[in-house]
């Protein structure tokens, strides 16, 4: 099973689409221990990807470079910096693939991974979006590694994210902006692990149907 | 909707706030390419170190305010209370080089300092140099020991005023680093809240402080301080912001001081003189001598209510590099 690398603007649009719909929530949630715009910021970038991706016809690679350079540069703040990475980690794990297998969407989720603690300093179990991103990576690979297809895989990834990012419920932030609640923190889920939850569902809610 | 704000579309009150800036203050800023990067509009000595600040919008006048005559060179733009893109502090540091390098004098944020480090590392490719001090001097936000921690609020006017002149005078950038490093490592703030601020966008405030309270140690996005109290009178607050402000450096009877006194947005500068006055008062009888002294509103949260507090143990660098003269909208002196 595979999925072929020209279905770029249909991954991107999942992911759009994703934050489009739930860009209230997430302001909801983020207000809770932050500033209360993390919906505004996201919402403003992903629609800022769509209109950069109007009349395009991308790979999946490009896509996600698009969408990477797009919240790089207009988001700023601490999301677009890292999901500026992580995009663009998995933009540079598929380049040149005119076919993307489990295997190399694996190599996609390690990368992301690897952009997001490169640059931010949270470990798991701070109370970030690692917390949801890390588990569902851990979790394709352990699923790929039995012996699973890619769609197992993705669903895989898809219970680990949901877990992980309920995980963040119960802990107590270490770092950016809530971190200085302290014990204040506990009791609310993430904004970035809510945000990366929704991406990671979209992303293989999006890929499934493509399978061939 | 939020009561009663001046505002035409609150999803762009940045982009409409920057574009009255530019207008009002030609002699001072330049907008160029990149619509979140200003620059300061006079001449510059050649080979001078650039200055470069950024941060997230709502602190009038930082940041942008301190673009100036031996002040910051090119400041980076975010939204409001979220951190400048990496490609704004890039062009910023593009926009400030003169080929001796860019000092980078920002605060102790999760965004802005993943934003630098990218944008660091973007124009090293390019050949430009870019050193940063973080500032950290709000001593509420952190133990002593976890000084990393500690968030930069308006002990970095000072931050920027020493730097500044420093690059001024012909320094090389390690110097300007140096007395910059100095000054912040001098530098200790303690903010006190009374009521909280919106986000124009958001539509509500985000955190809460009830009538009759104030919260002792707040930071400028609203973070919380050590302890919410009863309100009290501008003389307790005096006593209250010093008694976390003296012990930490520590001051000690001898030493010459800055102080900078900044409401938070909606105090009145009058009540900021009256919380001054105790505050010099009670350092005069530690037998610590006020050097300079500046109140008014020097970097604001929105409308929050409130004052931040900031003292600077100076030495005779410091005092050269804060006599210097400075002309910018937030900080003029000759």
């Amino acid at each position: 099973m595979v999925l072929s690398a020209k279905y770029g603007k249909e991954i991107a649009d999942g992911l759009i689409q994703t934050i489009q719909l739930n860009k209230d929530y997430l302001s909801e949630i983020d207000g809770k221990i932050g500033d209360g715009d993390h919906g505004i910021n996201m919402n403003k970038g992903f629609t800022m990807c769509r209109e950069r991706l109007e009349g395009q016809s991308p790979s999946v690679s490009e896509a996600f470079a698009i969408i990477s350079q797009t919240l790089m540069e207009d988001i700023g703040g601490s999301m677009g910096p890292l999901y500026g990475v992580l995009f663009e980690g998995m933009s540079m794990a598929s380049e040149g693939r005119e076919a993307i297998a489990a295997e190399d969407f694996a190599q996609m989720l390690s990368a992301a991974v690897e952009g997001v603690m490169e640059i931010g300093s949270a470990q798991v179990g701070d109370k970030t979006l690692l917390d949801t991103l890390v588990p569902a990576k851990d979790a394709f690979a352990d699923s790929l590694a039995a012996g699973h297809g890619f769609d197992e895989c993705l669903s895989a990834m898809k219970e680990a994210a949901s877990a992980g990012w309920r995980s963040t419920e119960n802990m107590v932030a270490k770092i950016g902006r809530a971190s200085r609640l302290g014990e204040r923190s506990r009791g609310v889920l993430d904004a970035g692990a809510t945000s990366c939850y929704l991406l990671l569902t979209a992303l293989a809610d999006s890929i499934l149907p493509l399978l061939t | 909707m939020m009561a009663n704000r001046i505002v035409n579309n609150p999803d762009y009150v940045v982009e409409d706030m920057l574009r009255g800036f530019v207008k009002a203050h030609p002699d001072l800023v330049a907008a160029t390419e990149n619509p979140r990067v200003l620059k300061y509009a006079g001449e510059t000595a050649e080979g001078k170190v650039g200055i470069v600040t950024g941060g997230g919008s709502g602190h009038k006048p930082a940041f942008i305010g301190y673009i100036g005559k031996n002040m910051c060179d090119a400041v980076a733009v975010g939204e409001i209370f979220s951190s400048p893109t990496a490609k704004a502090f890039e062009d910023a540091f593009m926009a400030a080089d003169q080929g001796s390098g860019v000092a980078c004098l920002y605060g102790n944020y999760a965004g802005d300092n993943m934003n630098v480090k990218m944008a660091v590392r973007k124009v090293r490719a390019k050949g430009i140099t870019v050193k940063t001090v973080v500032a950290n001097d709000d001593c509420a936000s952190a133990k002593k020991d976890e000084r990393e921690k500690r968030r930069g609020v308006a002990g970095e006017v000072l931050m920027w005023k020493v730097g500044g002149a420093k690059a001024a005078m012909g320094a090389s950038l390690d110097e300007v680093i140096a007395a910059a490093q100095k000054a912040i490592d001098n530098t200790r703030s303690v903010g006190i809240g009374t009521a909280p601020c919106t986000i124009p966008a958001v539509g509500h405030p985000n955190f809460e402080i009830k009538e009759g309270t104030m919260e002792v140690g707040i930071g400028h996005h609203g973070e919380p301080g050590v302890s919410v109290e009863s309100l009290v009178t501008a003389d307790e607050m005096a006593q209250k912001m010093l008694d976390l402000i003296l012990p930490d450096l520590p001051f000690a009877a001898g030493d010459e001081v800055v102080v900078l006194l900044s409401g938070l947005g909606a105090t009145p500068v009058m009540e900021q003189y009256i919380v001054f006055s105790k505050v010099a008062d009670i350092l005069a009888d530690h037998g610590i001598r006020l050097y300079r002294s500046y109140v008014g509103n020097y970097f604001t949260s929105l409308e929050m209510m409130g004052v931040t507090l900031t003292v600077m143990k100076l030495d005779d660098e410091l005092k050269e590099c804060i006599d210097y003269p400075a002309d910018s909208m937030g900080l003029r002196q000759f």
